[in-house]
């Protein structure tokens, strides 16, 4: 596989960010986006990778860590080092915690279904995990604070309705590399910004194994494709090749349905999100 | 304007709630309170300061008439200082206009419909809005001065048009989300404004004050970063971040005069010739084949 010239780079400069800045906005934002819809407390699922110890970081800054309630949610085949992460950032913020086992009700359930593979079994678990979340944001009255960054949405590397499931998310704008930027500069432990990324629903199961190529390649290829629109034959002037390039593009085209609301019969004059449009923040 | 000749201009940079009209114009007062306790003589507040800016579906239910009794309510706010504000604005032909009205000592001066409705990327104005079709300039205490709204100053001609009006004041009341993150301490939509509205002042000899919006709507963020420049191009008062923020800053109006002695673009300027090229274009245009 070839590739731009800056993979040998720590990151690929046009990705490089600010994260003062970046930090700033998305501290307000969540302040914002809680606080007027009538909230004070966000709730999220903390697994101990570097996307929800960033979640949690930015939400504590601006909610204080009294406002955060961290739910720690092992499946008994996750890796205990996830959970040792997880209560290791709860500790350090002082944030709220829950921990609950999901093996009893995902096993019971799989019971009946013994022969269901590896993926079925992930997505159970992801979508376990989201109506824990919404209970307990029911119960505690918190937002659930989404924690999918930019290269997951696009490539589909998540559950709809499981992990993809949040009222607000501060992360979903940023590629996998510039989380590690912005997480490694507000102060998440360093052993959890470089551990390899992974989806922990078995142990050993890695993010770039599964995907077949590196983060830092793939933010790359979407910087041009996704935020300049560059096209194929551009892209492999750069560098791609074009089997990565068609197998990026074709994986952001199928997982489109992911990103949007179930699509709605037209009959009506008006009819949701088509020609009845209201922004979420109506009167707030 | 000061007896001295100086004039304090105020930039309201708040966070308008969304659809509330109501909670708006109680904020406009009590901002307009601050302004005037400050000694200003000016105060402008941002694009759609009594609306918010995503509005989408809600601009029917959000809009003003210019018969309807809350503009006796906006003019009052101007007795003690001139007001600039955004509104939606409604004509009798059921047309929507993104708005930006000028009151004086309890008057309506001045109406500026935005022309240059942006409908890419993250905006979608021409969905729901009508575009205005005029720039005009109009005479207020202290000079001649021009209104442009946000998206209108992205197109030199509106700003170079004011300008041959003789204007010393261009007023640019905007709701800016910022995006674009590079190492740059500032987004990449605060350094094309500051690019822009500095280029502006300093080729037109004018006063230019930039009034920008704070907070989130549906997670874009407004940037602030309001400012007033000197008709050198100088930033005389800049508020950096995008907090709430009254930016105060005194104008020496003299200076627009000896900015046109020292660098006479105006006086040199070809209007005839601009004119007569830009006819050509046209005419040009017109007679390709297909």
């Amino acid at each position: 596989m070839s590739a731009p010239a800056s993979l040998s780079e720590p990151v690929f400069p046009p990705l490089a960010i600010h994260p003062e800045l970046v930090k700033r906005i998305l501290v307000g934002f969540i302040r914002n986006e809680v606080r007027k819809v009538g909230f004070e407390r966000v709730v999220l699922g903390l697994s101990g990778g570097v996307d929800s110890s960033l979640v949690a970081t930015l939400a504590t800054e601006a909610l204080g860590p009294r406002n955060v309630l961290a739910v720690v949610m092992p499946y008994r085949t996750s890796d205990p080092k996830s959970r040792n992460d997880a209560l290791q950032v709860v500790q350090q913020l002082g944030i709220e915690q829950l921990e609950i086992d999901i093996s009893p009700q995902i096993d019971a359930y799989f019971e009946r279904f013994p022969a269901a593979d590896q993926k079925r079994r992930g997505n159970k678990m992801a979508r376990e995990r989201m109506t824990i979340l919404y209970d307990q944001s029911f119960a505690s009255r918190g937002l659930v604070i989404g924690t999918s960054n930019k290269t997951e949405l696009l490539l589909g590397y998540g559950t709809i309705y499981g992990d993809m499931a949040s009222a607000i998310n501060p992360i979903g704008d940023l590629y996998k590399t510039q989380v590690w930027q912005l997480a490694d500069a507000a102060g998440v432990p360093t052993a959890i910004v470089q551990k390899a990324p992974s989806a922990d629903l078995w142990a050993g199961q890695s993010d770039e194994t599964e995907l077949g190529f590196q983060y830092r390649m793939i933010d790359q290829l979407l910087y041009y494709l996704v935020d300049h629109r560059y096209s194929i034959d551009e892209l492999k002037r750069l560098g791609f090749a074009e089997a990565f390039v068609e197998d990026i593009i074709r994986r952001v085209r199928d997982n489109q349905y992911k990103r949007r609301l179930p699509v709605i019969a037209k009959l009506s004059s008006r009819t949701i999100d088509r020609d009845f449009r209201y922004p979420r923040d109506w009167g707030h | 304007m000061n007896a001295d000749g100086r004039l304090t201009v105020g930039l309201a940079q708040i966070d308008p709630a969304l659809g509330d009209r109501d909670r708006n114009l109680e904020r406009h007062r009590e901002w307009v309170g601050q302004a005037t306790a400050a000694g200003a003589n000016l105060l402008v507040f941002p694009e759609l300061s009594l609306t918010g800016y995503f509005l989408k579906d809600l601009v029917p239910d959000s809009a003003i008439r210019l018969d309807d009794p809350i503009m006796g309510e906006l003019a009052g706010l101007s007795t003690k200082l001139d007001v600039v504000l955004g509104a939606v604005v409604e004509d009798p032909d059921h047309r929507y206009f993104n708005a930006s009205l000028y009151f004086s000592h309890g008057e309506l001066v001045h109406l500026h419909r935005k022309v240059y409705l942006p409908t890419y990327g993250m905006f979608d104005e021409q969905r729901y809005f009508a575009p205005g079709d005029r720039f005009r300039s109009f005479k207020t205490g202290f000079g001649r001065t021009g209104i442009l709204v946000c998206e209108d100053i992205w197109h030199l001609s509106s700003a170079y048009i004011l300008s041959l009006e003789g204007v010393d004041m261009i007023i640019c009341p905007s709701s800016s989300p910022g995006r674009g993150i590079t190492t740059d301490e500032r987004l990449g939509t605060a350094e094309s404004y500051n690019l822009v509205c500095r280029t502006y002042a300093q080729f037109l000899t004018t006063f230019f004050l930039y009034c920008n919006r704070v907070g989130f709507e549906d997670g874009a963020n407004f940037w602030g970063g309001s400012m007033v420049i000197g008709p050198n191009g100088d930033i005389i008062a800049q508020q950096e971040d995008a907090d709430e923020a009254l930016v105060l800053a005194s104008l020496d109006l003299a200076q627009v005069r000896r900015e046109r002695l020292a660098n006479p673009l105006l006086r040199d300027e070809r209007l005839e010739l601009t004119i007569n090229e830009l006819r050509r274009v046209l005419h040009e245009r017109t007679r390709k084949p297909f």
